[in-house]
């Protein structure tokens, strides 16, 4: 049964269109994230969910209901935001119980539910004081309080860490994953253009670009196999190696650039091999060094540009035939700058796409 | 840097201090009596003589007898200090029939002013409302005729209102003045509560929607806590505009009911008898008590409420 539903979903602003002929499946007790940059469309679809925006065409439904045309309060919705917009005059407790007491429900009821609520979220000691009084982090629970105390099965959240310090969005993005492993059977629906919290937090990342969904599949699929060009470039830190060349298909499938022959014998296509150019995309951790390379498939010799220490591991800059190329070492590497090192990578683990479509080949 | 207690101070920067050299440190001085700063205050203590002084010839006026006034020496203090001018303006100086001084058309303004100001801002701060976070088909529009009010000259409109008022049978009574009052407030206040309100974080009226909150849930419970300071702008804006009003106050209403400005021009112009400079100008400090009362009490929260929409908290 799909929690929530969206059906070619179309919004535009005048003559924009922000969001074209979206369809989305989300299954129940599902954490999805909605990834992209700024202006793809992703809070707009999460404004749509809610029914704080008007759609233009097409239908959602919410536990199988069909809330196209229901007000917010109705869909059985909560929702968390960037600014917490917590109402500044009241106090904590105000803020959990004003949903509540527009809904009617009964006084004991109330309390109870905000014990509940504030429990989970420890939040206990905070319930008297104002939103002014309390730290980033602390207002963030208090907003996802908020959604708790409505007993919802749909979850929304709009960028809810991107106004912390990066110590406390670590700590508040674990505490999620927890609470959406003790909320069982609670969609989450989490918008985001930080990928460590997409990879970390969804159980399917949705890869959102100029209002379309290019690829919905769980964290590991995107990161290994991402279905175009876009993806493979926009998910990971530091971003994929792009190598341009072609492919060629005498007897067995190989890839030709500036820095010689890759044999793709242990490539799996994704579709029927095609010679013609091609873009290959090979992870940073993918690459092999020393001894280790000269085992693999394929392996060439480059000169170290810069080295970019990250404490747990090094960053190397180099050139790879015309293309800049990146790899990850270990951090007690020794490498300097100008040094000459043999690398090599095994194509089983890289990504091929097609030059003209940017698809995955 | 040849100096070498320089260099090896410098080595020595990531272990300790390494001492202050001879040369500027700390604060920079500053001359009290520099010839900026006499410059400066000078000009604008001249300045500030040059507009205080008639508010100081009315009030040593206001406290003369009026054989001191026929001297002339307007500057001089009083040599012998009354208060008989103040209650003769107060409660005896006549306009027309009436001699019961200026404290009928203080009661007037009150019973103008108070209703007025309340209708416009209570009016003006739902529509600003709307227009802020409920927008809706041809809201810009209606938003730009209603401040496209505010540059019409009053006077334009002056006649088509008495005929307005006269079918509406409001003419010449204080509720037709209220209205009008509340009309004119209308274009400026409604943009500035807009202004006010789109300044609050959307996200707040989206939590509030989602809570269930309706139109008016909204407005009450979460707008309106939360702009004090735009409501006392509001309200100093009104209260002063509309007390000081003068043109309104005598073209809609009859004597009896004449706000405080009119009564005020009546006694002062009045040719009958003597001047009596003395009560004309305790007449006047009355009349403008109460904007300047106004302005004294709730000056910090004005100057709050006009920046509020700069800075977010």
């Amino acid at each position: 049964m799909a929690s929530v539903s969206i059906r070619n979903l179309d919004l535009s602003f005048g003559s924009v269109n922000v969001l074209k002929n979206l369809d989305l499946d989300i299954e129940k007790g599902e954490f999805l994230v909605l990834l992209g940059s700024s202006g793809c469309g992703k809070s707009t679809l999460l404004n749509c969910i809610a029914g704080l925006l008007d759609v233009s065409a097409g239908q959602i439904f919410i536990s199988d209901k069909n809330v196209t045309w229901e007000e917010p309060k109705d869909r059985g919705i909560g929702m968390v935001f960037q600014s917490y917009a917590l109402y500044p005059q009241m106090s904590v407790e105000g803020n959990l119980a004003f949903g509540l007491k527009n809904a009617k429900v009964p006084k004991d009821e109330i309390a109870t539910r905000i014990k509940r609520a504030a429990e989970v979220l420890h939040i206990e000691p905070l319930l008297q004081r104002k939103p002014s009084q309390l730290s980033g982090g602390q207002r963030q629970r208090v907003a996802i309080g908020r959604a708790l105390v409505r007993d919802v099965d749909v979850f929304l959240f709009d960028e809810p860490l991107s106004n912390l310090d990066a110590k406390l969005r670590a700590e508040l993005r674990v505490e999620l994953k927890r609470l959406h492993r003790q909320l069982e059977n609670t969609t989450m629906i989490y918008v985001t253009h930080d990928q460590i919290e997409a990879l970390t937090l969804a159980d399917r990342i949705a890869i959102m670009k100029e209002g379309s969904i290019q690829q919905l599949a769980d964290p590991h699929t995107i990161y290994n196999k991402p279905t175009n060009l876009f993806v493979a470039g926009f998910i990971g830190s530091p971003s994929i190696n792009l190598i341009d060349g072609s492919i060629e298909n005498d007897k067995a499938p190989v890839f030709n650039c500036s820095s010689g022959t890759i044999n793709l014998k242990s490539y799996e296509f994704a579709a029927p091999v095609n010679a013609g150019k091609a873009v290959l995309g090979v992870r940073p951790e993918h690459v092999a060094t020393g001894a280790a390379a000269r085992a693999l498939s394929f392996n060439t010799e480059v000169v170290i540009d810069v080295v970019e220490p990250m404490g747990s591991d090094t960053l190397i800059w180099t050139t790879l035939g015309a293309d800049e190329f990146r790899f990850r070492v270990g951090g007690q590497t020794n490498l300097a700058p100008g040094e000459t090192v043999l690398i090599g990578f095994d194509p089983a683990a890289a990504s091929l796409f097609d030059h003209e479509t940017e698809l995955r080949l | 840097m040849s100096d070498p207690t320089l260099s090896s101070a410098g080595a020595a920067a990531t272990v300790g201090s390494p001492g202050l050299v001879s040369g500027p440190a700390g604060p920079r001085p500053r001359r009290r009596f520099s010839r900026r700063n006499i410059f400066l205050y000078g000009t604008l203590f001249v300045i500030a003589v040059y507009y205080l002084l008639p508010l100081y010839v009315m009030v040593v006026t206001s406290l003369k007898g009026m054989p001191e006034v026929r001297l002339g020496n307007i500057f001089s203090p009083p040599v012998e200090i009354t208060f008989e001018p103040w209650v003769k303006a107060w409660s005896e100086a006549c306009t027309g029939l009436n001699c019961d001084g200026l404290s009928r058309g203080f009661w007037n303004s009150v019973r103008i002013t108070v209703p007025s100001v309340i209708l416009s801002i209570a009016i003006a701060s739902i529509n600003g409302y709307a227009l802020a976070n409920w927008r809706f088909k041809g809201s810009e529009t209606f938003f730009v005729i209603l401040i496209f009010g505010a540059f019409i000259p009053y006077q334009v409109m002056l006649y088509p209102i008495v005929i307005l008022l006269r079918e509406i049978g409001l003419y010449g009574t204080l509720w037709g003045l209220v209205i009008v009052h509340s009309i004119f407030g209308m274009p400026i206040l409604t943009l500035l509560f807009r202004n006010y309100f789109t300044s609050l974080p959307e996200e707040l009226f989206k939590a509030a929607r989602v809570d269930g909150a309706g139109f008016w849930g909204i407005y009450f419970r979460i707008m309106v806590p939360m702009s004090l300071p735009i409501f006392v702008v509001a309200m100093i804006l009104q209260i002063t505009g509309i007390w000081n009003d003068f043109l309104f106050g005598v073209v809609y209403t009859k004597p009896d009911i004449y706000p405080m400005t009119v009564q005020l021009n009546n006694i002062v112009n009045s040719v009958q008898g003597v001047k009596e400079y003395n009560v004309n100008m305790a007449a006047t400090i009355l009349t403008g008590l109460v904007p300047l009362v106004v302005y004294f009490v709730s000056g910090k929260l004005f100057v709050r409420g006009i920046a509020a929409g700069a800075v977010k908290g």
